[in-house]
């Protein structure tokens, strides 16, 4: 048996992260085989592992499991770097960007619906701006609009509900808090 | 643990005046204030849509009457043979217009938009 001759360091952090990466990765592939009549409007599932990440771990964990799952997922559906997953990523980008300002918010008032909402409207709007500025330059957007603001409003209050319940719901083992055992 | 805190309510309200006003900047932008009636194609009358009342335009074939309502306008009698610009019903939309071609009518909606520069005849 021979040993490999580099060997990465693996903390129990990485770990984590690779973790709910795969649980975004495994919601964000399930949702592209929803049929959607525009394309773009999705229900976003991803963004409840990315809130229950920033919202239990931090914003760094978060930027890196929204990071793996942009390009994880444009690996596995076929669109690496082609214009879909560059809105992906740039949806990505300003909604966590959108993220780290919110998350500062009192957590009195504002809850996850809060942050999932805003977090929709920043996904949306990073997407509408690249495609505005890149892909499409005309005036078409702008009727599209208020289907994307619409869906953007309704997905990320239904997600951010089921964030609410998530957190609020007892842990049934402990694995948020320990590194999944990799056999 | 509550679902909805007072800013949450907050921030779902804001998201839906957002969208409100995306949906009357995208979509609504387009409906008329003003409308121009030409016969002969001349302009006799550039009346706004605020108020109820009707005129009569007459043509070589006689006499076309036009009703204007707020925010919408319709001819409602021509003497043209085929009836087109009275079927065309109310004009509500900013660049629409019904031309009733026999009499040499027509009636056109303008707004603060307008989708074309100009219109041809």
């Amino acid at each position: 048996m021979t040993r490999s001759a580099i060997e990465l360091p693996v903390t129990a952090d990485d770990r984590r992260i690779a973790w709910l990466a795969a649980l975004a990765i495994g919601l964000t592939l399930a949702e592209a085989a929803i049929p959607s009549p525009v394309p773009g409007v999705k229900p976003g599932l991803a963004n409840i592992v990315i809130l229950l990440v920033l919202l239990q771990v931090g914003w760094r964990a978060a930027a890196w499991v929204s990071a793996l799952r942009v390009l994880a997922g444009g690996l596995l559906l076929g669109s690496l770097f082609a214009p879909g997953f560059w809105l992906s990523a740039a949806g990505a980008l300003v909604s966590l960007s959108v993220l780290a300002l919110a998350r500062h918010l009192p957590g009195r008032y504002f809850g996850p619906v809060s942050l999932s909402v805003l977090a929709a409207f920043g996904h949306i709007g990073g997407q509408l701006a690249l495609a505005g500025w890149w892909l499409l330059p005309s005036a078409a957007l702008v009727k599209l609009m208020p289907v994307f603001a619409a869906a953007a409003l309704i997905f990320g209050a239904v997600n951010g509900v089921i964030v609410a319940r998530l957190l609020a719901a007892p842990a049934p083992d402990k694995r948020q808090s320990t590194p999944c055992i990799l056999p | 643990m509550m679902m909805l805190r007072a800013g949450d309510v907050g921030v779902l309200l804001a998201g839906a005046g957002l969208v409100a006003a995306l949906t009357v900047f995208a979509w609504g932008g387009g409906r008329g204030d003003t409308a121009v009636i030409r016969a002969s194609g001349q302009v006799v009358q550039t009346t706004a849509l605020t108020h109820t009342q009707s005129f009569t335009v007459d043509g070589p074939l006689g006499t076309t009457r036009i009703e204007i309502e707020p925010g919408r306008a319709r001819i409602a009698r021509d003497p043209s043979p085929r009836q087109l610009c009275v079927k065309q019903g109310w004009l509500t939309q900013s660049g629409q217009a019904a031309l009733c071609l026999p009499n040499q009518v027509s009636l056109e909606i303008r707004g603060r938009t307008s989708a074309y520069d100009t219109l041809g005849y």
